[in-house]
């Protein structure tokens, strides 16, 4: 059924994600496209979990006996793997948190209120996801920040000129995404950071949509904070990383309070723990963290660059298909700019019909505004039906989908 | 499954009864449901005995917000507005003839929602749990 591409023998990838076996309606299996969502899971991550549960489950940091040292091993031991998964100088640059979202409230919240006052600007972008725009809208609405936003041109890229003009503002934070989650534009991250850096801003990253997708080098791309989430990554849910550069996150203040924080505790104060345990409250989701570490590893061994080519190969090719469907648009650059999502709408049919008809044959596409309101009214739109591919997509796929769009197309012609 | 997009329900889609808005209207009402973009307004002229005497809808959303819509348009005129107290989501889901999982069931009682709002006020809408 399915082909393998130049980058990647999909047949064996599939063969490792149990779900894709499934059907969704009797005698229509499942096809995924809706991994910028959250992603499958491949059977070494549910194992790990499974594992960690079935023989060494205790508290980590707390205990003696042999369990608490074999799950606190485990769970270091991810970090590290993780760490170096985007080439961290340290582990103590590698903090758990449950999602990018919490990881983005640390650095608005910690960092933010320590460094930032009345009227300082926070430049943003008009492609922000949610996460990466409520955060410092909460923040703005307590110390009065001044929010500015890179627009977006009509080809779905970040107007770089008129970032160029926005810096003379002298922002005190730039903070954008690496990849857009609907409309798939890589950001030149690098670019942007150093241009940033230039004019004395901070740079912080929502990689949500990268890391699963592409190699990442938080040192090459100089950045100052990073944030991800496991579940688009091949992990679980609930667990998620902020990286940080060291030296900023000694100097900022804990974010929440309680155990694993703290180093020692009297009755009316306490001395925080050394990084990264200084922005861990409490117990952790412990099996999370090693699911995460099975992840990076699973990712590894197939390759970040196998994977981005392969999911290059299938954005091209889906992009050339879903032109070919009357009345169709598809939002965002070319394929050469872009990853693995496509938004798009099909002239009078809203996209919840779309994605209710493609679910009749199996194929899962998100349909909404997918956490992204306020570029959807760039756009002026209200909603987009948004496939998103991973590296357990084929071209089979791609042309199933093609059908199925043909077929929403008849039913309301 | 199949009967989500049977014919009824994509001919009210396509052709819908009384839409349109009403100049003047004595009860004339706006919502959205802005997880996705579904947005209907409801406007209704009311004779002295508080009976509906005529109707329309407009907005735009799926074909499920869209024909709930217009089939209810076609109930009401008519009835009083007691009488539209009295309407349920079971109402709304006959008029349909179909089932809907609670991410399609919003789309499906927006109507509702904006009819009894408009002419009771926000009390007399209570989210169901299911």
């Amino acid at each position: 059924m399915t082909t393998a591409t130049l980058a990647l023998d999909i047949s064996k990838i599939r063969a490792d994600f149990p779900i894709l076996q499934r059907e969704v309606h009797p005698g229509v299996p499942l096809i995924y496209m809706d991994s910028a969502a959250t992603s499958q899971k491949p059977s070494a991550v549910i194992e790990a979990m499974n594992d960690y549960y079935r023989s060494s489950n205790a508290n980590v940091h707390r205990g003696i006996h042999t369990l608490a040292e074999e799950a606190t091993a485990s769970y270091e031991d991810a970090r590290v793997r993780i760490g170096k998964f985007v080439n961290a100088r340290s582990h103590r640059e590698v903090i758990y948190t449950r999602n990018t979202t919490e990881a983005l409230n640390i650095v608005t919240q910690s960092w933010g209120r320590a460094n930032l006052s009345a009227d300082d600007v926070v430049l943003l972008t008009e492609m922000e996801h949610h996460s990466n725009l409520v955060p410092w809208q909460m923040l703005a609405g307590e110390i009065g920040l001044r929010l500015e936003f890179i627009p977006v041109t009509d080809e779905g890229l970040l107007d770089l000129d008129e970032f160029a003009n926005l810096l003379a503002l002298k922002p005190k934070v730039v903070a954008f995404t690496h990849v857009s989650n609907v409309l798939g534009t890589i950001n030149p991250v690098a670019e942007i950071t150093a241009r940033a850096h230039a004019a004395g801003a901070l740079v912080v990253i929502d990689g949500a949509q990268a890391v699963p997708h592409m190699p990442v080098d938080v040192q090459e791309l100089d950045i100052d904070f990073y944030a991800f989430s496991g579940h688009k990554m091949c992990g679980p849910t609930g667990i998620g990383i902020l990286w940080g550069r060291e030296v900023l996150l000694e100097a900022m203040p804990p974010f929440l309070g309680g155990g694993d924080m703290i180093k020692r505790v009297r009755l009316r104060e306490f001395v925080t723990n050394s990084l990264p345990h200084k922005f861990e409250a409490g117990t952790p989701a412990i099996a999370e963290c090693i699911g995460l570490g099975a992840a990076v590893d699973y990712l590894s061994a197939v390759g970040m660059d196998a994977i981005q080519a392969h999911e290059h190969e299938i954005i091209s090719y889906a992009l050339e298909r879903l032109e070919e469907v009357p009345g169709l648009t598809v939002f965002g650059p070319s394929a050469s700019e872009k990853g693995g999502a496509a938004a798009f709408t099909i002239d009078g049919v809203h996209p919840h019909d779309v994605a209710q008809i493609l679910d009749r044959r199996g194929i899962a596409v998100r349909a909404g505004h997918h956490c992204a309101m306020p570029l959807h009214e760039r756009f002026e739109l209200v909603a987009t039906a948004r496939a998103s591919f991973y590296m357990y997509n084929s071209t089979d796929e791609v042309d199933q989908l093609v059908e199925g769009l043909y077929e929403v197309k008849e039913l309301f012609a | 499954m199949d009967d989500m997009y049977r014919e009824v329900i994509l001919d009210h889609y396509k052709n819908p009864r009384r839409r349109g808005t009403l100049d003047p209207a004595d009860i004339s009402y706006e919502d959205d449901n802005p997880l996705c973009g579904d947005r209907i307004r409801i406007d209704l002229q009311i004779d002295a005995e508080e009976r509906i005497i005529d109707a329309a809808f407009s907005g735009q959303g799926c074909a499920i917000s869209q024909a709930s819509a217009s089939m209810l348009m076609e109930e009401i005129v008519g009835k009083s507005l007691s009488d539209v107290k009295k309407l349920s989501k079971d109402y709304i889901l006959d008029l349909l003839g179909i089932e809907l999982g609670p991410v399609r069931l919003k789309c499906a009682l927006l109507s509702l929602k904006v009819l009894k709002v408009g002419a009771y006020g926000v009390q007399e809408w209570v989210e169901e749990p299911d």
